[in-house]
């Protein structure tokens, strides 16, 4: 995962309020560090006429108001920020590392697939038996400590209000890809950690959805009514650039940590984090052990 | 003062100017989809121009007013009526004390904007009271209007203007027939040529999902997309990307069969490829199209939608320069 010293970016008008700005027609690390590193400092310069950035996985976009500023304007704007960081005078980003709770294997996203199976690749097995098999694990064991083992980057927040989607911080090759479901299923329990493509994500609100479901977290992660202390007054959790590790629990945990969201006094683990592309490219494994030290050293 | 909902029908929701900055987060703007007759029918009642409304889709509520008030209705065709007895659509009316205010079936566009003195009363969320039904926000506890539910109002700042009237000019025409302009661009280069230029020729169709996140449309030929490798993590199916943000506006064709226009309770991203965006000065009309009516789209340029905007925006000021 060398840096890519010849990054085009791809500036398209969508009508006279969007621009639309792709770094990347796949998704790479690389590409995701570009639109944070690009957003984050577009965001910090306060641009009169600029009303949204939404940074996503291998692009973002930018919202203005053309009576304010110019398209032409906008884009030699991102493009000189692009220059600033394609020429990797940016290599760090100061983010968080956030541990997220998962009941695998839970009962509600169990009874949920099984009235989704007709939707499904394959009918006979559960989404878990069915990810972990072509992805070349032995058991669904093994695959829960591959999705619980590794670091994950919140790449984009969004689809619902909420909703992280996650990339898995591990050498392409031993990326977990699943399909998503055939048809999409009417209904997912809320708080489902879901799976689609390369992403892993976790449904904020209950919904229809296509991703396979592997589980459920107890951590409430968008509060729209405000009863929960640990997030914000955004009424959302997540940011783009969050790094995720997920921890299986067992159903006892699972129900004493509802318990406490109910209340609203669930504290999540979180610790502020610099991360470091080039440290993360020399050793993604060395990387993903640091990340754990942080959390439990905390 | 209160407002009782007797039938809440068929999908009527308190709506504003909406909400702005939040769509990073996944929250959508949300608010009226005809801004102008929104805002029409706020000012006409001397109510602040952004003041919190009913949006009326389709078929009307039934509401019974404690006290007598006056309100405003702006929008699609629906004849308002007072205890049964029928009131102007674009003028300023009076609902005396007790008395039910129903409407009748639509006959021209989709949504009435119904405009209360003074501008209904719910707590702000995120800098709007616009309902976000999805995401469970705003509005009255996050959801559309159910029968049993009780409105209250804001104080009203003005005198009564009982009686006036929205001047003719300025009043909407709807059609069964729309032109929608938009911007080719975003991913239509995934797009063969053929399908490209064969989409803004054919009309297109409105189907029955047409809701506050998006309008479908059927009844064109299926769009083709160029055969290729599909990118790491972007799906199999040609249409896909690697999942990105979508812009309010935007046109979308899954799977290359049934083109949506996304609006203002937009899923902020998703993996479909958009193939352009309908232009700001057409989205108020995109959300007066019925199911079933027929839409034509009108490649333009940036410069013809801005002088769209600018149009678009001597419209509001005469609005708010009315006698």
């Amino acid at each position: 995962m060398s840096a890519d010293k010849t990054a085009t970016a791809r500036y398209s008008l969508a009508a006279d309020e969007f621009m639309f700005v792709e770094l990347s027609e796949e998704m790479t690390l690389e590409a995701f560090f570009r639109s944070i590193s690009i957003t984050q400092r577009l965001k910090a310069m306060s641009v009169p006429g600029i009303i949204e950035i939404c940074p996503a996985n291998a692009s973002y976009q930018v919202r203005y108001d053309p009576d304010q500023l110019s398209a032409a304007s906008l884009q030699e704007v991102l493009e000189s920020l692009d220059r600033e960081v394609s020429a990797q005078q940016v290599r760090t980003i100061e983010t968080r590392v956030i541990e997220v709770p998962v009941l695998y294997n839970d009962p509600w996203t169990h009874e949920t697939l099984m009235r989704f199976r007709d939707r499904h690749q394959d009918p006979s097995g559960t989404d878990l038996d069915y990810a972990a098999r072509i992805n070349g694990y032995d058991s669904v064991e093994e695959f829960i400590e591959a999705h619980s083992g590794s670091p994950w980057f919140v790449s984009m927040v969004g689809f619902v209000a909420g909703l992280p989607f996650m990339y898995q911080m591990v050498p392409r090759e031993r990326q977990i890809q699943v399909p998503k479901y055939l048809r999409p299923r009417t209904d997912t329990p809320k708080q489902t950690v879901g799976y689609g493509g390369c992403f892993s994500c976790i449904y904020s609100v209950r919904g229809a959805g296509g991703y396979q479901m592997f589980g459920v977290t107890p951590m409430p992660i968008y509060d729209p009514s405000d009863q929960q202390p640990h997030i914000d007054d955004s009424m959302i959790f997540f940011r783009p650039g969050d790094i995720v590790k997920h921890r299986a629990i067992g159903r006892d945990e699972y129900d004493r940590l509802l318990a406490d969201a109910e209340a609203g006094r669930f504290e999540p683990r979180v610790v502020p984090f610099t991360f470091d592309l080039d440290d993360f490219n020399r050793d993604p494994d060395g990387y993903a052990s640091r990340v754990k030290e942080v959390l439990h050293d905390h | 003062m209160t407002i009782d909902v007797i039938k809440p029908g068929l999908a009527t929701s308190i709506q504003d100017t909406g909400r702005q900055g939040h769509y990073h987060l996944g929250i959508p703007p949300s608010g009226g989809m005809d801004q102008r007759s929104l805002r029409a029918a706020n000012l006409l009642l001397g109510n602040p121009e952004g003041a919190a409304v009913l949006e009326c889709a389709l078929m009307g509520p039934e509401l019974r007013f404690s006290e007598s008030c006056c309100v405003a209705a702006c929008g699609a065709e629906m004849t308002p009526r007072v205890n049964g007895e029928a009131q102007p659509l674009n003028e300023v009316f009076r609902v005396p004390a007790g008395a039910t205010l129903s409407f009748d079936f639509v006959k021209a566009g989709a949504r009435l904007y119904l405009a209360i003195e003074g501008g209904i009363d719910v707590p702000e969320k995120l800098g709007s009271r616009s309902t976000y039904a999805l995401g469970s926000l705003g509005g009255l506890d996050g959801r559309p209007l159910q029968a049993g539910d009780q409105l209250t109002l804001l104080p009203s700042a003005t005198a009564s203007r009982e009686g006036r009237r929205l001047p003719e000019s300025l009043i909407p025409v709807f059609s069964r027939h729309y032109l929608l302009r938009v911007v080719p661009g975003i991913y239509d280069h995934r797009l063969t040529d053929e399908s490209r230029e064969r989409f803004y020729e054919e009309d297109w169709t409105v189907a029955s999902e047409a809701d506050r996140i998006g309008y479908r449309m059927k009844g064109g030929s299926p769009l083709s997309f160029i055969e290729r490798e599909p990118p790491f993590g972007a799906g199999d199916d040609p249409s896909n990307i690697v999942d990105a943000c979508y812009p309010i506006g935007s046109i979308q064709v899954p799977s290359g069969s049934e083109p949506i226009i996304l609006h203002r309770d937009a899923v902020s991203g998703g993996g479909y490829a958009m193939i352009g965006t309908v232009i700001s000065a057409d989205m108020d009309w995109v959300g007066q199209i019925q199911p079933h009516q027929k839409v034509r789209f009108v490649p333009v340029s940036l410069e013809e939608a801005l002088a769209a905007r600018a149009e678009y925006r001597e419209v509001m000021e005469a609005l708010r320069q009315m006698p």
